[in-house]
């Protein structure tokens, strides 16, 4: 692993940065839209909440968190698209470059964008609704980083899709997160999906993240349990992609 | 035509065994077998689809070989990819780069991805070699045909490559600018020792470029040796006459109606 080849494949995305608006109101006006709209969608609700309390922060809560798992996969799956819609993974792909050195960049590349993001939607969140996503605590890091873990590893497997079956599962890089939510459990709780769904939810490490998202509203008390599930989890989709990567999965471009 | 007798060595530092590439049913690469000497040009030649594009990218790494050895510099290719490739780069036609970075932001890209180091100094150098100062700090969006070409040989040689793939590099240039390049070619030959293989499709660039040629057709070597040898055997004096003779020949056990 080289720091100067990472260093090289960031300063590419960096440069794009510093004259593509687009790119830029995606890091900040797509997130503080979404915040707002949702937001007073929660606070006309909470109009009618008598029987469910705590119910702005679970839903602003989930909302920023949500963004965390969004962000991280674009993150991930963007920048490589980026490659492919300039042509570029021969130039890359021909160097010294290792998948491991391509994925490191990628993936910071994606924590600066979460970090980029939850910057805006935290600074809104508490401006507009007076709502502070701190008041998780100390569990709030594990959850984050939770959340970036699993979106880098849907960002991933969206990656290797376009890599094994080219552009025309493109579209999956903004589809796929969302194949993810009715089981992320991310505004409701796991117990209002049929049994054999919630089998199913149980597998995905976000579900335990918004799930201890709760706990820690409803009870004020630590997750280790879900926070545990989601850790090991995310360990298994790991090694999962060590696997693939191994077996020359995820380079095997148009082939 | 013929440039002087080019300062290669004995010694192979490109060697490639039984090279082959199925692609299901389809074989492109058919059991590719040769050496390219320290500072000799290559030439490979051949009808589309005949398997140059794929035996390059195989010896880029770009492609996993169905069968067959590849080993540069005296290492085998799948153990020591790394290494190999931090002293090889190649040129294509085909190959883009990203559209909104300027010229000289894809050159220190390019510059930061090999780790060199004199970035500015060596991208001064290159960008008046190939003549690129009117376009220098233009978005590569914006670039000609000819222009792109240009970015696409600057990045080659910027890292000071020991062994240069380039597939028809100068097929969107103006004769003026090929001409400087195949110059630019020869002369990075005659000085460092750079060692090439050359795709064309034109006859007299590759007679004037090559030490020696080598012919693929249908995935196999059909002819190699230098440009006069091989049109001493075909009983031509036109390299172009030959080309279009082994291109048009039926392939060995394809039968005429």
């Amino acid at each position: 692993m080289k720091l100067h080849r990472i260093a090289a494949l960031l300063s590419r995305h960096l440069y794009l940065y510093k004259r593509s608006f687009p790119r830029v109101l995606e890091i900040v006006y797509w997130p503080f839209v979404d915040l707002l709209i949702w937001g007073f969608i929660t606070l006309y609700l909470a109009q009618f909440k008598a029987a469910l309390p705590n119910f702005v922060l679970f839903f602003l809560g989930a909302l920023i968190l949500w963004d965390v798992l969004f962000r991280a996969q674009q993150g991930i799956t963007i920048s490589f698209l980026e490659e492919i819609w300039s042509r570029n993974l021969m130039n890359l792909f021909a160097s010294p470059l290792t998948t491991g050195e391509f994925l490191a960049a990628t993936m910071i590349l994606s924590m600066s964008k979460v970090l980029a993001v939850s910057c805006v939607t935290v600074l809104a969140a508490l401006a507009f609704y007076s709502f502070n996503i701190f008041v998780l605590g100390v569990s709030l890091i594990p959850f984050v980083l939770n959340l970036v873990i699993a979106g880098w590893c849907i960002g991933v497997l969206t990656t290797g899709l376009i890599m094994r079956y080219g552009q025309e599962v493109e579209v999956l890089a903004w589809g796929m997160v969302f194949l993810f939510q009715p089981i992320s459990c991310v505004f409701y709780p796991l117990s209002v999906l049929p049994d054999w769904l919630q089998a199913i939810a149980r597998l995905n490490p976000a579900t335990h993240v918004f799930e201890g998202m709760r706990a820690v509203i409803t009870a004020g008390a630590f997750p280790a349990h879900e926070l545990a599930w989601a850790v090991g989890l995310n360990l298994l989709f790991h090694m999962m992609f060590a696997a693939c990567k191994d077996k020359g999965l995820l380079v095997r471009v148009g082939e | 035509m013929k440039s002087s007798l080019s300062p290669f060595s004995a010694d192979p530092i490109v060697q490639v065994r039984n090279l082959t590439k199925r692609f299901g049913d389809f074989t492109a690469v058919d059991g590719v077998s040769f050496d390219i000497r320290q500072g000799e040009i290559l030439g490979l030649l051949g009808p589309n689809g005949a398997g140059k594009t794929t035996t390059i990218q195989m010896l880029l790494g770009l492609i996993t070989p169905t069968a067959g050895e590849i080993s540069m510099f005296g290492l085998p290719f799948d153990r020591h990819r790394e290494e190999i490739l931090g002293r090889v780069n190649f040129s294509s036609t085909y190959v883009s780069m990203p559209q909104a970075l300027t010229v000289e932001e894809n050159l220190r890209v390019i510059a930061k991805l090999y780790g060199m180091d004199r970035v500015t100094a060596r991208i001064d150098d290159i960008v008046k070699r190939l003549e690129m100062e009117e376009f220098r700090t233009k978005i590569t969006r914006k670039l000609s045909s000819g222009q792109m070409t240009r970015l696409s040989l600057a990045k080659a040689f910027l890292t000071e490559p020991k062994v240069l793939f380039l597939d028809e590099p100068t097929a969107s240039l103006d004769p003026d600018i090929a001409h400087k390049t195949r110059a630019l070619i020869k002369e990075i030959r005659r000085s460092t020792g750079l060692t090439v293989l050359y795709t064309s499709h034109n006859m007299r660039e590759m007679e004037e470029m090559s030490d020696r040629i080598i012919f693929l057709q249908r995935g196999r070597i059909v002819a190699e040796g230098t440009a006069a040898a091989i049109k001493a055997v075909y009983g031509e004096t036109d390299l172009e006459d030959v080309f279009l003779k082994l291109a048009r020949a039926t392939p060995p056990g394809v039968k005429h109606p």
